[in-house]
């Protein structure tokens, strides 16, 4: 007779061999650093071109972001719609983004096409003209999603506790106004892509199932780039003097925008992956303290988490949440509940196997496929890491030990070191 | 080309196997054929709220969580307007844990109070925050019940209103759970690196002696065709003004689907696509525009909504998307054109094909609308799509008496 009761004897993942699967390291003919993973089975490519030319090299608001936006929209042979046309045919997907440090261009293509598409991914970074055209359309569009984004909570929320935490003349702090759009002029975003797309450097990132050829492939479009590091501005960090901040947005809102969050060092710092197993057990999955406690024993919200921010010079821990505007206040004060707690309790012994097979268990399948373990390169090489901090990582989730959960809570989760912030 | 193996068991629980031994993990995908459209209409958001009791524990196991986490798991579930689909991966070696807390939920659930309060109070919150605080959330409310007068399509999966999630008791869980929730009516997929062997012996031994349950015969009220085009004319607390229209299209089984999926792709697809180039870019009338349809398994809508670029009037946003639409309806596509569309979605399949879960759940889906093989005729059916029947299809959509407008007008 089956009991149902009894769970069926598990393999405990802290005791699985996770291996990152190592990547192809080598140089363009300039010097162009390419990272490559061949792997799965699928006849797909990913390709990254990583720029230094994220919203820290800008002088003014938003120059980076639409540089980064607007390389799409034009060549001196092809028009924004053409060039949307070629990669679309080839039922490939063009984009990019804009980020604090880095600013990207990625493309998602069968293997069968690759040949088409670098050519004038090529176009893009050493041909770009920026039509005035497009410019005025996209600071037309930008004002109006702003316009829209500033009704929802959470969106003001979010902008207004990077700036208490970093300062608003920190890129990390810094946000986008109506008039910044306003003011956007072409030839200080030509200036920008001059500087930091033409002649910048670059760094390549490549995962799927590679073609043979494809050091000569990359070489033939990208192998003659300048690829010329800029150095990069000393950044302010001006953290708010004020803590506590409760802002109406909406008079009918009928929930509340939560963040609680605090400064933190970045991955260099020793309490970093630790920090990673703390943060797990406070807020870092369905099973974690506040989400058991706020979601799913209160039903406060649909749901909360913490995390650490991930940025290469300074972090922060964050937890975040939209929970209904009557229980808002209950809310933050069950989060420093649960704070206390792990200040004072040791973390018993079934939770803390429970976090380290979660974690271990969640590494395996995020290391499933070419795209996530390019992805997780990319996050080493750009924060100035090593592969020896991925195996560090998960010898730090097999061994941590319950005191050393409760030293970094009393050293962090210190209830007026956090600004806390509620928008309705 | 996606291989599967397939059996049943004798209490009806179909099962499918999907191996793939390059991956170190296993998924296990159970589809419940049961949707927001099965609920009455005095008791919407159903399906939705039963998916979160589905958490709260069942007969023998307090806790469905833990045990996952502790081998190493992750899960979820969702609920659409046609079914509820729940699903797990976790390192392969620890499989049978899954078989175990899947079985006992689908033999019986706790049926706890304390549970049911708790989700009642979270959906509100989740029903607060992606329809009701954000700016344009509540207009699918809105066009559902302006394009359905007879179909359970009229209501979103989140329910009606607040209160028939409020209101619901543990009575009606416990008949919802025992009408749908039964072998006879779910789909089971075991997929990454796993036998087959394997696989039967464990759904034998956990589902196996589940009672089947009745089958549910869906006899759904047929949404009459339209005879007249339906609009609504609202204002509210939004900072632009916005267009919604929707038209009645064809079931996902009918062959005019594929068609009409390649229409939109053509309208609205990407930066080249004819919506965004002539309304965004050329004529700057909208700020951005999208044309998509639901992809429901019963006759579903195709939409096309925008934002208008301030100033422009409704009217005239109007007018210039029925241009483009006479464009379709008239002149034929160039073979260009729906070639790059297809390109599109052979190269969308692809990408979606490369995760383990993302196969085991379309195996399901195909499962359920009669056949898993039907996932590798995809393709095929995409590539018969003619120039002409693109226009054909625009001539037998886009018609006036087909349509459901709505103007959202900014109170601001």
């Amino acid at each position: 007779m089956l009991n149902r009761k009894q769970a069926p004897v598990i393999v405990d993942a802290v005791d699985f061999k996770l291996q990152l699967k190592p990547c192809d390291r080598y140089q363009l003919d300039n010097g162009v650093e390419v990272y490559a993973v061949n792997a799965g089975a699928e006849e797909v490519l990913q390709f990254e071109w990583v720029f230094f030319a994220g919203n820290s090299y800008e002088k003014r608001n938003l120059i980076a972001a639409t540089t980064n936006f607007l390389l799409r929209n034009g060549t001196s042979r092809r028009s924004a719609f053409q060039i949307n046309e070629h990669f679309e045919y080839y039922g490939a997907y063009l984009n990019r983004s804009c980020f604090n440090e880095t600013a990207t261009i990625s493309l998602h293509c069968l293997s069968k096409h690759v040949q088409e598409l670098l050519p004038v991914v090529r176009e893009l970074i050493t041909d770009s003209v920026m039509p005035e055209t497009e410019l005025a359309i996209y600071k037309q569009n930008m004002q109006q999603r702003l316009k829209v984004n500033l009704k929802k909570s959470d969106f003001v929320a979010g902008r207004l506790i990077d700036t208490y935490l970093f300062g608003e003349k920190h890129p990390y702090g810094k946000y986008s106004k109506a008039e910044d759009f306003e003011s956007l002029q072409r030839d200080p975003l030509m200036a920008f892509y001059q500087q930091f797309y033409q002649q910048g450097k670059l760094v390549l990132f490549v995962a799927g199932k590679l073609p043979a050829d494809l050091q000569t492939l990359l070489n033939a479009s990208f192998g003659d780039l300048p690829n010329q590091a800029s150095a990069m501005p000393e950044a302010l960090l001006q953290p708010a003097t004020e803590k506590k901040y409760r802002i109406m947005n909406d008079p009918e809102g009928v929930q509340g925008s939560i963040r609680i969050a605090r400064d933190f060092p970045n991955r260099h710092h020793p309490d970093f992956m630790k920090a990673m197993v703390l943060n797990c057990v406070f807020g870092g999955f369905f099973g974690s303290r506040l989400m058991s406690n706020i979601r799913e024993d209160k039903g406060y919200t649909y749901g909360i988490h913490s995390y650490l921010m991930n940025h290469l010079q300074h972090s922060g821990w964050m937890v975040a949440t939209e929970a209904g505007k009557d229980v808002s206040e209950a809310t933050v004060a069950e989060v420093y509940k649960e704070m206390k707690d792990l200040r004072e309790e040791l973390v018993d012994e079934e939770e803390l196997q429970l976090v380290r097979n979660y974690m271990m268990g969640s590494i395996l399948g995020d290391l499933d496929g070419p795209f996530q373990i390019i992805g997780r390169w990319k996050n080493i090489i750009l924060n100035g890491l090593d592969e020896k901090y991925f195996y560090d990582s998960i010898q730090t989730i097999r061994s941590i030990t319950a005191e050393e959960l409760r030293e970094l809570a009393r050293k962090y989760f210190k209830e007026e070191d956090f600004y806390e912030l509620v928008v309705v | 080309m996606i291989q599967f193996d397939r059996f049943t068991l004798a209490n009806g629980l179909r099962v499918l196997v999907h191996q793939d031994l390059s991956t170190p993990m296993a998924v296990l995908n159970i589809m419940y054929d049961v949707g927001a459209r099965d609920e009455e209409e005095v008791r919407t958001g159903f399906a939705h709220l039963f998916e979160h009791l589905m958490f709260g524990g069942s007969v023998n196991i307090p806790n469905y969580d833990e045990p996952l986490q502790m081998a190493g798991g992750e899960n979820n579930a969702y609920t659409t307007n046609d079914l509820t689909n729940y699903y797990i991966q976790l390192p392969a070696e620890n499989l049978e844990t899954a078989f175990w807390l899947e079985s006992d939920r689908m033999l019986s659930l706790a049926f706890s109070e304390k549970s049911l309060d708790v989700q009642r109070k979270v959906v509100c919150e989740e029903f607060k925050e992606h329809y009701l605080t954000k700016p344009y959330g509540d207009v699918w409310h809105k066009m559902r019940q302006l394009a359905y007068t007879k179909h359970p399509y009229k209501w979103m999966t989140i329910g009606k209103e607040l209160s028939h999630i409020e209101e619901a008791k543990l009575e009606d869980v416990k008949n919802f759970f025992f009408k749908y929730y039964r072998p006879v009516n779910a789909i089971m997929v075991v997929a990454g690196n796993v036998t087959t062997e394997k696989v039967k012996a464990l759904a034998e031994k956990w589902f196996g002696d589940i009672p089947s349950g009745e089958k549910y015969n869906r006899d759904l009220p047929k949404e009459p065709k339209q005879e007249a085009a339906r609009r609504l004319d609202i204002t509210a607390n939004v900072p632009l003004d916005a267009f919604y229209k929707c038209w009645h299209i064809y079931s996902r089984m009918d062959e005019r689907y594929y068609a009409v999926d390649l229409l939109s792709d053509i309208l609205s697809g990407g930066g080249s696509s004819r919506l965004y180039q002539s309304l965004v870019k050329e004529q700057q009338l909208f700020s951005n525009i999208e044309c998509h349809h639901f992809g429901s398994t019963d006759e579903g809508l195709l939409a096309i909504e925008g934002k208008l670029v301030k100033g422009v009037k409704l009217e005239d946003a109007e007018k210039a998307v029925e241009a483009e639409l006479e464009k379709v309806r008239q002149e034929l596509v160039s073979e260009n054109e729906l070639q790059k569309v297809k390109n599109k979605t052979e190269s969308m399949i692809a990408f979606e094909d490369m995760s383990v879960m993302n196969r085991a759940t379309s195996l399901a889906y195909y499962e359920l609308l009669g056949d898993a093989v039907w996932m590798n005729d995809e393709l095929g059916h995409y590539a018969k799509v003619t120039i002409d029947d693109i226009r054909q299809e625009a001539r037998n959509i886009f018609r006036e008496e087909n349509s459901n407008t709505i103007y959202y007008r900014s109170g601001n």
